[in-house]
């Protein structure tokens, strides 16, 4: 009873929490061999192609790698904000 | 006969491949299977003091692959059990002695004579683990529910269905039911959760397994230890029979139980 108190008030998520949160991460990391900066980079250069043919939010861009049994995926999900004003 | 091969292994070392290989084989032979485990972690012997037969070696894997002996002159029968059998390691410092052609050369004079053949794996992802795991029918990976170990589990996993040999299925080793309730341990759902391959049985954390490789006995053979009824169980499953997953809440004890009726049991 003590503990469901104490989880319920307590910021920090419990440590078993903590260790599935860090090893999705690690192992995300481990089998797409993709660091954070290099997956930072490729949400750039992927927002960069992007919006040459559509205007895009960056803010609202969502960009993740998950999990889907032992197979990863890059999910993107990309609001569009409106066509890019072409010059012609 | 024709002898499945089995390999153990894991990545991270000390999370207890060694003792599972000789509880799942003394397991399977309780149950008349004929069994032979193999220590392959050249240099590192270890798997014929936790089956308590170090004072039985006379030759070793390396004599029996160089032709110094017969095959079944380095098989060393087990001092319990009928049918179970060891090949020990050498203690050479020469890790390249054997090769993972070897192994395939030599389970596969083995396999008529036999039921099973489970390969103690060295830990990492050097030459004794391409050994060990070459000549593999199937591969367990034994992990902890512990981030480092989970962690390394995962690398193996990828290894060995890089290696086209099917999906490893997995035993989770030391589990606590009691730090799982209390949020304080990744239970086995995590666990499988996040490695995504198939759980083959869980082995409670038990006081019990010290004390049996102290002595050199197995815990397999405990009737008491509800870590010797997940390796019976292990066994059972490996040989095809559907047997539930221990229920480890039961473990707890009717006085625990009662008291956490009362809301003081759970701290």
């Amino acid at each position: 009873m003590d503990n469901f108190i104490k989880r319920i008030f307590s910021k920090e998520p419990s440590s078993a929490d903590q260790a599935k949160d860090r090893l999705r991460l690690v192992l995300i990391n481990d089998r797409t061999d993709l660091s954070s900066e290099a997956m930072e980079s490729l949400k750039d250069d992927l927002l960069d192609v992007l919006s040459r043919y559509i205007k895009i939010d960056p803010k609202s861009v969502r960009i993740d790698i998950t999990q889907e049994g032992r197979q990863q995926r890059l999910i993107a999900d990309i609001p569009i904000a409106g066509p890019v004003s072409r010059k012609y | 006969m024709s002898a499945k091969v089995l390999t153990i292994t894991s990545g991270k070392g000390g999370v207890g491949k060694t003792t599972a290989t000789a509880n799942i084989g003394a397991a399977l032979a309780k149950r008349g299977q004929k069994v032979a485990c193999i220590d392959a972690d050249i240099g590192l012997r270890n798997l014929d003091v936790v089956m308590g037969l170090e004072n039985r070696i006379v030759y070793d894997l390396v004599d029996a692959v160089e032709g110094r002996c017969r095959l079944n002159q380095a098989m060393i029968k087990d001092k319990y059990i009928p049918g179970l059998y060891l090949i020990p390691s050498a203690q050479t410092r020469d890790k390249t002695a054997v090769s993972p052609s070897d192994m395939i050369r030599l389970c596969n004079e083995l396999r008529s004579d036999l039921d099973w053949i489970l390969i103690d794996s060295p830990a990492g992802i050097e030459r004794g683990f391409k050994n060990a795991i070459a000549p593999a029918d199937e591969v367990l990976v034994i992990t902890n529910p512990e981030v480092s170990a989970v962690r390394d589990a995962d690398r193996i996993i990828g290894i060995v269905e890089a290696e086209e040999k099917g999906s490893p299925r997995l035993l989770l080793n030391r589990l606590n039911p009691e730090m799982v309730k209390q949020n304080n341990m990744l239970s086995a759902d995590d666990v499988v959760d996040l490695l995504a391959i198939h759980l083959l049985g869980i082995i409670p954390e038990d006081k019990a397994v010290l004390i049996s490789t102290n002595k050199g006995t197995p815990i397999a053979l405990n009737e008491k230890s509800l870590a010797g009824q997940a390796y019976r169980n292990i066994a059972q499953r490996l040989l095809g029979e559907d047997v539930p997953l221990l229920d480890l809440d039961k473990g707890s004890g009717f006085f625990n139980r009662i008291s956490s009726v009362f809301g003081s049991g759970e701290k």
